[in-house]
């Protein structure tokens, strides 16, 4: 018994060890090729070291060269600035963070504790919004935001999302049913108004799933493609996503220009280590949250 | 407390008066998200009902035509063809990518609550489908990339990947089974952290094998989460789009043309607004229908530990 045991543990360490390489060696192909000269990649591109690195890559897709020079360093002259794509993606997924979150846990808060007229049937449909697949609002949604004159503006890009996605009023909803009605009664027994005991009492109750679920959000947002890749493909409001896959289709026939395009995926990466570095539990722990106690 | 709001709620003391302000303030709160689904999720879809039912290039205004659409689509072969990809797809991402995270979040459980090692499994899930498409369309290049000089430095074949029919829709889900077995780990994780130990130690006392623990009690109570993790990566995965756009855009010879990916090109490539909603109709239909089963069929809400 205790010999199997120990023969488990040994396959739980190969497994692990086996999937943590698998997840970490691809990151070292990309900076290892973005760090190469785009030249070497036909005779160099399965070495394990760059054979003389080089960080011409991140200064072209930074837009720190003249075009003249990055197309020498092997840049398709495309051109390309990831800068200004990292702030449009921070804007985006700032702004739908911070009202998304705020409207979701004022509406969360009253279906889980104030009883009104219509209740359940509004509720049930936020619910049921969930199962509505994205392709089929997202064509409405786009003719809508064309008429509205919203193509290519941070307005357009955010409106669909920042007001009401079912799965944070539905988690936070949850939250605030859990909540002890204690203190509030309390409140609302000295007098205090709904929606000061709202304010003043629940929210400040709940700190850690408001924090749980911008988290979320904000993973999602950062990660979205289709929508803003439909309504926003002009350069100046692209967002890193969008702006990724547009490089990588600017090049001509043949190659994509690969280092360039891992310099870019670089500095991609490096916002989600940054929060991973400084709120790495709070990140995990919000993952693992959003499936359920 | 303010003096006006001690005032107002002293004003609204009476039972029909603090019902109204009840009601006030919860219409007050849910108004945004109101707005918002009215907006961008009910009007929507019911303007993609009305539009299925009309024949528009987004120049001329709508015409009305019916069920022309949908009897179109019944006799479209391309259509039938992405959602055959879709189910495909589906059952090549998620049998593997759930074993896998479920293995992975067994061996964990045993072996480390390190937030770095749990970080380092999460990574992957926490970049963009678009990102995570790019790093594989360049490992996966079949001249220049590092897994084709892995292959055959063994002695094997170069191996076309994405460029082959036979390849594309497989390693698709490949490459999202590297992007998603972290996070269904994480939920497992979740899930397996509150299972009693005790239930465990009493299993052992009577001699279970680790495969009889996990048979027999790691499984069944770990159901509401497999419910959760099966619904939201089923649907999510018919739905796969970003990860196609990127690396083969439907091809080789539509051999990767999924559901999603047909109706956004027949929508925003080819104009085909009614066409396309019809389509995205009968695609909503499909996966309502499947959660709606699904939760049925494994009773989601109620744990074995209640």
């Amino acid at each position: 018994m205790l010999q199997s045991f120990s023969l488990f543990r040994l396959v739980c360490w190969i497994i692990l060890a086996l999937i943590l390489a698998v997840t970490l060696a691809p990151f070292w192909i990309v900076i290892k090729t973005a760090l190469m000269h785009s030249a070497d990649v036909f005779t160099h591109s399965t070495d394990l070291w760059p054979n003389d690195a080089t960080v011409v890559n991140f200064k072209r897709v930074l837009g720190l060269m003249s075009t003249e020079e990055s197309i020498k360093a092997g840049g398709s002259g495309a051109k390309v600035n990831f800068s200004l794509a990292m702030f449009n993606s921070f804007v985006f997924t700032g702004l739908i963070v911070i009202i998304q979150t705020a409207s979701a846990a004022a509406s969360a808060y009253a279906f889980a504790r104030l009883r009104f007229p219509g209740r359940n049937v509004i509720f049930g449909l936020f619910v049921a919004s969930m199962m509505i697949p994205g392709v089929v609002t997202f064509i409405p949604n786009f003719i809508l935001i064309r008429d509205l004159g919203w193509l290519n503006s941070m307005l357009g890009m955010i409106a669909p999302f920042c007001l009401m996605q079912g799965f944070s009023v539905f988690f936070l909803r949850q939250f605030f049913i859990s909540l002890p009605k204690e203190l509030e009664e309390a409140a609302y027994l000295e007098g205090a108004s709904y929606f000061y005991i709202f304010w003043k009492i629940a929210i400040p109750l709940s700190i850690t799933p408001l924090i749980t679920i911008a988290t979320l959000i904000g993973i999602n947002m950062w990660n979205e493609f289709l929508w803003p890749f439909l309504v926003a493909k002009d350069e100046s409001h692209q967002v890193l996503t969008v702006a990724l896959q547009s490089f990588k289709s600017q090049t001509p026939q043949g190659q994509p220009d690969w280092t360039g395009l891992m310099a870019a995926i670089s500095i991609s990466i490096l916002p989600t280590i940054g929060l991973l570095l400084l709120f790495g539990r709070n990140v995990v722990e919000s993952v693992q949250f959003s499936g359920g106690k | 407390m303010s003096e006006s709001s001690r005032w107002l709620a002293a004003l609204w003391r009476p039972f029909s008066q603090t019902r109204r302000a009840e009601t006030f303030t919860a219409y007050a709160l849910i108004l945004p998200a109101l707005i918002g689904f009215s907006l961008f999720y009910a009007l929507p879809t019911i303007r993609a009902l009305e539009l299925s039912f009309t024949d528009w290039n987004m120049m001329r205004p709508p015409k009305f035509i019916g069920f022309d659409n949908y009897v179109k689509l019944w006799h479209d072969g391309r259509f039938w063809n992405g959602m055959k990809l879709s189910l495909y797809y589906v059952l090549l991402n998620i049998p593997l990518q759930t074993a896998i995270g479920l293995f992975l979040a067994v061996a964990m459980d045993r072996l480390t609550r390190s937030i770095f090692v749990r970080s380092v499994v999460l990574l992957p899930y926490l970049l963009s489908n678009v990102l995570v498409a790019l790093i594989w369309l360049w490992m996966l290049d079949p001249l220049l990339g590092v897994v084709n000089h892995l292959i055959t430095s063994l002695g094997l074949d170069r191996q076309a990947f994405l460029g082959s029919p036979n390849q594309a829709l497989a390693t698709v889900a490949g490459i999202n089974i590297w992007r998603h077995m972290g996070l269904v780990a994480m939920l497992f994780l979740a899930g397996l952290q509150n299972i009693p130990r005790n239930l465990y130690e009493a299993a052992m006392v009577e001699g279970a094998t680790e495969w009889q623990m996990f048979r027999h009690i790691t499984l069944p109570l770990l159901r509401p989460v497999m419910v959760f993790v099966l619904v939201t990566s089923v649907t999510g995965s018919f739905q796969i789009f970003d990860t196609i756009a990127v690396t083969t855009a439907g091809g080789p010879q539509d051999s990767t043309n999924v559901i999603v990916y047909y109706i956004i090109t027949n929508a925003f490539s080819f104009n085909k607004m009614g066409y396309a909603s019809a389509m995205s109709m009968v695609l909503a239909a499909v996966m309502v229908l499947y959660t709606l089963i699904q939760m049925r069929v494994m009773r989601a809400s109620d744990s074995d530990l209640a």
